[in-house]
């Protein structure tokens, strides 16, 4: 492949040859650098994306703490125990689909807000942002590692809530429409807030908002909880309508509930556009 | 889809090639808030050459290097790269560009190898990974999380992610900054080869002996200005002349001694006994003095040739340590 007869003269200029430095096998030991560039095949270059996101995802211990096993011990918590009150329906049936909600907005909003804060304060995006790789597939391997982790939290939790009792009612694609609408809202919220912030505030209030829509947002409680003044305002969170569209699949049978939907719709509109109005790569 | 390359070889005549440089820059400006980065900087690279900006901390290297990467917007000026607009041809470029950014930029999560393997499925054809790796001294850390490999071992990371999808142009800032003297040398290895296969490599350094060994050609920067440019023997060449000291018994006759040495050196005698020749270093001006010395039956001890470095020509244009 290269031999001596490689080494080129340039101009007027050989090689520089070190005195007290040697390069004596420089031809054996590096590769061939003769220029050949390209780009490879966008599924390629998506897969390898979320392969890695989501290899990352599961390698930190702080995200699985968040996104899987806080779920799995409140819905221990609130199913076995008798912490808080239900209407009446089983316990599984009444905690079960604002746990999944709460699933879905610790992967896509919480999670993915301080990874990609982080990933822009260590100059990852920057340095991605300089490859072959266009930033569309990058989004798209995020989307695709959230997906990834939102599934395997939703079996575990599903099968951990069946194993419980959890009788749910509607279709699989109702729900899944919800979910994929509440991903979009909670994703492009978490990619504002990363572009937006430093990476400390996004850990910081990635966290806290995640704390307070758990509480307040509809999440673990439905808003027919609180006063009905404050559920007038709090059910357009797209928390409480990715809880409500949940519940209204999972326990009364709504084929697709199209307020929660259309609720999260708007939020993934406007968050997305803010995201890409104002997100900042460095 | 594969895109035509630059010519490995030069022709013998060079008049049957015109190739448009790799890089024109031409008056670049650039301004952060009131301190100016850049103030009208001017240069070219030519196709498979090594280009080294030089320059202390804060010369505008980094400032000039993310204008041509793409990543800032220039004030003024004019920036083609391969004949592209490194902005608006940005998608067309980024394949056929490598870049080493300061700082890395890997995920600190990822395993070494497995970061390179990433950037390398970005690529048409890459580099094998692994051999990559094995090549800058990293295939033991293949499987090291990036957050625990030293500052070395990640900047070789760096490089090699630059590096691994055969780009026809390298832009590395600072790519020796903080290694070990084995490091640097694998990294010096890496530019060289580049050279030796036809990659063009523009480099940013501060250091004079990286840029003196490895660049055809030297843009030295300094206040966001092109003080110099030129090679490095072209830089280290003109001006002031170099120097050359001696022992020998007090008193010699320097007026005739300097007439015996080529056109324009001038000898002096600082302290009683020992000499300096002021004048273009070179072998004729050495068998001169030397022959002079041996007709007197003069003794000249401890000679030394003192060449003008880039360090000094730094020194001597901004009157200033280059050296952070």
């Amino acid at each position: 492949m290269t031999g001596p007869g490689k080494r080129r003269v340039r101009g007027n200029q050989p090689l520089p040859v070190a005195g007290d430095v040697a390069f004596p096998d420089l031809d054996a030991r590096l590769p061939d650098f003769t220029p050949d560039p390209g780009t490879a095949p966008l599924p390629r270059m998506l897969l390898a994306q979320a392969a890695i996101e989501l290899r990352l995802a599961l390698r930190h211990g702080e995200q699985i703490l968040l996104t899987l096993i806080i779920p799995v011990l409140l819905t221990l918590l609130l199913v076995l125990g008798s912490l808080v009150a239900t209407d009446g329906s089983s316990r599984a049936d009444y905690f079960l689909p604002g746990i999944l909600a709460l699933a879905v907005v610790s992967s896509a909003f919480t999670g993915l807000a301080i990874a990609t804060g982080f990933e822009r304060k260590y100059g990852v995006l920057k340095r991605l942002g300089a490859t072959a790789m266009p930033r569309s597939v990058l989004l798209g391997g995020k989307t695709l590692a959230v997906l990834g982790i939102e599934a395997l939290q939703l079996a575990v939790l599903s099968v951990l809530g069946l194993a419980l009792g959890w009788q749910p009612r509607g279709t699989v694609v109702g729900a899944a429409v919800i979910v994929l609408l509440g991903t979009a809202a909670f994703a492009g919220l978490g990619l504002l807030l990363a572009g937006t912030l430093r990476a400390e505030a996004t850990l910081a209030a990635a966290n806290l908002v995640w704390f307070l829509l758990l509480l307040g947002g509809g999440l673990l409680l439905p808003l027919s909880r609180l006063s009905d003044s404050a559920a007038a305002v709090l059910q357009f969170l797209p928390s409480a309508a990715l809880a409500d569209g949940l519940r209204a699949v999972f326990q009364d049978g709504s084929a697709l509930p199209a307020q929660p939907a259309f609720i999260l719709l708007a939020w993934s509109v406007l968050a997305f556009a803010a995201a890409v109005r104002w997100f900042r790569w460095e | 889809m594969r895109r035509p390359i630059a010519p490995r070889r030069r022709p013998l005549l060079e008049l049957t090639t015109v190739e448009p440089p790799a890089v024109e820059v031409a008056g670049l400006t650039k301004r952060y808030g009131d301190i100016p980065a850049l103030d009208g900087v001017s240069f070219e690279v030519p196709v498979g050459a090594v280009v080294a900006l030089l320059g202390p901390n804060g010369a505008g290297k980094t400032s000039a290097v993310e204008i041509c990467e793409g990543f800032r917007r220039p004030d003024a000026g004019a920036v083609r790269v391969l004949g592209l607009d490194p902005r608006r041809d940005a998608g067309n470029l980024r394949p056929r560009v490598g870049v080493m950014l300061q700082g890395g930029g890997a995920y600190p999560g990822a395993r070494c190898g497995e970061m390179l393997r990433l950037v390398a499925s970005f690529a048409r054809r890459p580099h094998d990974p692994a051999k990559l790796l094995e090549a800058l001294g990293l295939g033991s850390v293949a499987g090291t999380p990036v957050k625990r490999l030293s500052g070395g071992q990640r900047q070789r990371l760096s490089l090699a992610m630059a590096i691994v999808g055969r780009p026809e142009l390298v832009f590395l800032d600072e790519p020796t900054a903080g290694l070990d003297p084995a490091a640097r040398h694998a990294t010096w290895e890496v530019v060289q080869g580049l050279r030796r296969d036809g990659a063009t490599v523009v480099l940013t350094t501060h250091f004079m002996d990286e840029a003196e060994r490895l660049a055809d050609a030297v843009v030295v920067l300094d206040h966001g200005r092109v003080v110099a440019q030129g090679s490095p023997s072209e830089l280290t060449k003109a001006g002031v002349a170099g120097q050359v000291t001696f022992r020998a018994p007090a008193g010699l006759d320097v007026v005739t001694l300097a007439g015996a040495l080529p056109d324009g050196a001038s000898v002096s005698e600082p302290r009683p006994g020992h000499y300096l020749v002021e004048s273009p270093v070179d072998p004729a001006l050495l068998a001169a003095l030397t022959g002079w010395c041996a007709r007197q039956d003069v003794l000249a001890e401890d000679l030394r040739v003192q060449r003008r470095s880039l360090e000094d020509v730094f020194l001597e244009l901004t009157g200033r340590e280059l050296r952070p």
